[in-house]
């Protein structure tokens, strides 16, 4: 008894280590600093080998279960996670909202601890509503990865999209990055601007009014808003392109998606006003022929298949990171 | 209780200008005397101590949710008028949107049937505009009135239809009471979760811009102002909605308005989580936000808006633009709250917090306490038109709240009277206490330290 109390007094001096890695949960990029980004994409390179060799399997979080839970159709998201789960030889649960209790009426509160109680390391979600990953992190003593909350946060999207820069210009630091279309709707564009800004890049928001309202300008003082798309392509170092979805015209937000073409799609035209060597990214998918035309995304600047595949390495780091494998 | 006598207390009437310590007698649900310590007729009765307390006329809340008939889960007229009367309240006007909606005589009536029987204070129920509060035809307001009916409202919406409301005010001029409209353009605020700003830019939620309301203010003003009809607008929340309720009462239109605590203490920033939005507090723009963000317990309609706002609420309190102090107590269950954001109810359990929260105001000495008491009695009285049975003076009703401005708890939900335990205050240390509520003579609260 004597003894408890005395460890609890004096809790047991751990060695520093090198790692700066602090985080428990996966909810956007606005708690993180340089260095952990910068720690994060050496364990993405490591991973990177890994997934190079002709097994492209580690036995490094065996045991370990991750819980992927998507109550939003994804492809891509979805089985990017699910792979970089498996290559590091963790058990993966799927639960989608189709085959979750939600249509049976069961709150997410009620799903998420059922699933704690049946033993999850790390829970990642995906959810229609903007904050649901918060909510959950809250309710469970798992780690919670938000792979995009509604209009919210994407951060794995937007860590991806760093590292994949990173593999071509080294860094971001001075880089001016150009985001361009539907911007109020989009969480991978608001994770974006937190961890480019973070990791010293000039961020530029481009967009029809309607698409990127006022307000904007004092929730993000760390980005520049330029409505007029030839001025913000200017001498850019990197292009990141949104995906516009139908509902917004027929929501009112604009008047046709030609018009929108007319004035906001990356055409060859417009890239050429950027630095010869600058990025088209794009999160996907792909509406080829509205925000951006073909010749581009399939260009020789275009790295949105690169994005794709830099995704596995990136959440295999992030999965090693938060389950154990840093510790 | 029908006989007391309060004694040292500081006995506070803005109403009469009074502020001075002394005893008061209470005799057959009456105020019999007020005076000088030591000299009250009739000594020889029950005393209650209330030194270094506020005695004060019993607050009313003019816009108020219990719930019954049809909701009982998340409030009843019991459980609801015993948070009344632990927050002072004497008297609360019940909001209409019951299950089924209060558009009948025979609605009213049960309103006040059960508050005679469990009500622990004084219920006025507020009848519908339309029927089935659908904005498509107008309620029996004739009917309504008779049954006892205070005013008129659509309260949770505006009457849509511009044609509807013109034709409401008119009708209604010939009970003399007033139309409460809740101003909201549904159209502008479709789907929307909080103010629209900076904050629900950063969160990704949807956004309710201010003028949501204000167009609605607008409209509303101009359907008073051709129908002569007395018009009372419920918690206003922006600067525009002030500047043109300032302008209409200068033309000298018939137009009353009223606030809630939470939109004059609470910002935006709130839905941030609990260490931001209290009395101005703003993150800066770079702070990350933490697991607590999404806080749901600050979800309401409408929503907490901007600091500017507030403080153009408050100048709008001072200068008498806005008229009454309303809590928009709005109860709801847990798992109404414990869940998405775009998911969860809209609404703030206020009754038990709403001195307290707005004394905090006066403390920092935004607010004077008469102005203060003011908007919670007499205010509210006036645009009832029972001013005359209000105040601290012989012969009128004992309907007394006595408070100590300086105590200081800790909110705890869990110890509320009501069955909303929804409270964006939860944890917040506040100064200032409600000690005892008297209704017509009958002591229906009293604090255990008393």
């Amino acid at each position: 008894m004597r003894i408890r109390e005395q460890s609890q007094l004096y809790p047991p001096i751990t060695k520093p280590t090198a790692s700066p890695w602090q985080h428990r949960h996966i909810l956007d990029l606005d708690d993180f600093s340089r260095q952990e980004m910068e720690f994060l994409f050496h364990t993405a390179d490591a991973m990177k080998e890994i997934l190079g060799r002709e097994i492209k399997r580690v036995p490094t979080l065996r045991g370990k279960t991750v819980v992927t839970m998507f109550y939003e159709p994804s492809t891509r998201t979805r089985l990017s996670f699910e792979m970089a789960a498996k290559s590091l030889g963790a058990d993966v649960t799927s639960i989608t909202a189709a085959t979750s209790s939600a249509v049976k009426g069961e709150s997410l509160v009620d799903t998420v601890r059922t699933i704690q109680a049946l033993g999850s390391d790390v829970l990642v979600m995906r959810h229609p509503c903007s904050g649901a990953p918060y909510l959950v992190a809250q309710q469970v003593a798992s780690s919670v990865v938000n792979a995009g909350d509604g209009w919210h946060a994407h951060p794995t999207q937007a860590l991806l999209d760093l590292y994949t820069i990173r593999s071509h210009h080294g860094g971001v630091e001075g880089a001016k990055a150009v985001i361009i279309g539907d911007i109020l709707h989009s969480r991978v564009a608001r994770s974006n601007i937190w961890g480019l800004t973070i990791m010293g890049a000039q961020v530029v928001l481009c967009g029809p009014p309607t698409l990127l309202p006022r307000f904007w300008g004092q929730a993000y003082p760390q980005a520049i808003i330029e409505p007029d798309i030839e001025a913000a392509l200017a001498d850019a170092d990197i292009i990141m392109v949104l995906r516009l979805q139908r509902e917004r015209q027929q929501g009112g937000l604009l008047p046709s998606i030609e018009e929108y073409v007319r004035l906001y799609q990356l055409d060859e035209r417009r890239l050429a006003l950027a630095k010869p060597d600058a990025l088209v990214m794009h999160p996907g998918p792909v509406n080829e022929g509205i925000e951006i035309a073909p010749e581009v995304a399939h260009g020789a600047q275009s790295v949105i298949e690169e994005q794709v595949a830099n995704g596995v390495a990136v959440r295999m780091a992030l999965l090693y990171l938060l389950a154990g494998g840093a510790h | 209780m029908t006989e007391a006598l309060l004694i040292r207390g500081r006995l506070f009437d803005p109403g009469q200008g009074l502020d001075r310590v002394g005893d008061l007698l209470i005799e057959g649900g009456k105020i019999a005397w007020l005076g000088e310590p030591g000299l009250a007729p009739k000594p020889d009765v029950p005393v209650l101590e209330a030194q270094r307390l506020i005695v004060c006329p019993g607050f009313i809340d003019l816009h108020c949710h219990l719930r019954e008939p049809g909701q009982e889960d998340k409030e009843t007229i019991a459980s609801g008028t015993q948070a009344a009367a632990r927050g002072g309240f004497t008297t609360v006007c019940a909001m209409p949107n019951t299950q089924p909606p209060l558009d009948s005589g025979a609605a009213v009536d049960y309103v006040l049937k059960r508050a005679t029987q469990e009500g622990a204070v004084r219920v006025l129920p507020i009848g519908c505009i339309t029927r089935g509060r659908k904005g498509e035809e107008l309620a029996e307001l004739g009917e309504l009135a008779q049954a006892g009916a205070v005013a008129f409202s659509d309260d949770g919406n505006s009457v849509a239809d511009p044609r509807l409301l013109r034709n409401a005010l008119e009708y209604s001029r010939s009970f003399g009471l007033p139309v409460i409209e809740h101003c909201e353009d549904a159209s502008l605020s479709k789907d929307g979760v909080m103010n629209e700003g900076w904050t629900s830019a950063r969160l990704g939620l949807r956004g309710i811009p201010p003028a949501a309301e204000e167009t609605v203010v607008a409209r509303d003003i101009a359907l008073a102002e051709l129908t002569g009809a007395r018009l009372h607008l419920a918690h206003l929340t922006t600067a525009g909605s002030v500047e043109l309720v300032r302008r209409a009462k200068e033309k000298g239109l018939p137009i009353t308005a009223e606030v809630t605590p939470h939109h004059l203490t609470l910002t935006e920033e709130r839905v941030m989580g609990a260490e931001w939005g209290w009395l101005g507090r703003v993150p800066p723009r770079h702070q990350p936000l933490n697991s607590c963000a999404y806080d749901t317990s600050a979800k309401v309609n409408p929503p907490l808006r901007t600091p500017a706002d507030v403080l153009a609420l408050n100048r709008g309190l001072q200068d008498g633009t806005i008229d009454a102090i309303a809590t928009d107590h709005a109860p709801h269950r847990l798992v109404d709250k414990l869940c998405e954001f775009d998911l969860a109810a809209f609404g703030i359990s206020g009754l038990e917090t709403a001195l307290a929260a707005l004394l905090a105001l006066v403390h920092i000495g935004e607010l004077k306490l008469e102005t203060l008491i003011e908007a919670l009695t007499y205010g509210p009285a006036r645009i009832l038109g029972r001013d005359t049975q209000t105040g601290l003076r012989e012969g009128a009703p004992a309907d007394i709240t006595i408070f100590d401005p300086e105590a200081q708890w800790v909110v705890d939900p869990q110890a509320f009277a009501s069955k909303g335990k929804n409270t964006p205050l939860a944890g917040y240390t506040l100064r200032g206490k409600v000690m005892a509520t008297i209704v017509d003579g009958r002591l229906v609260y009293k604090d255990d330290s008393l």
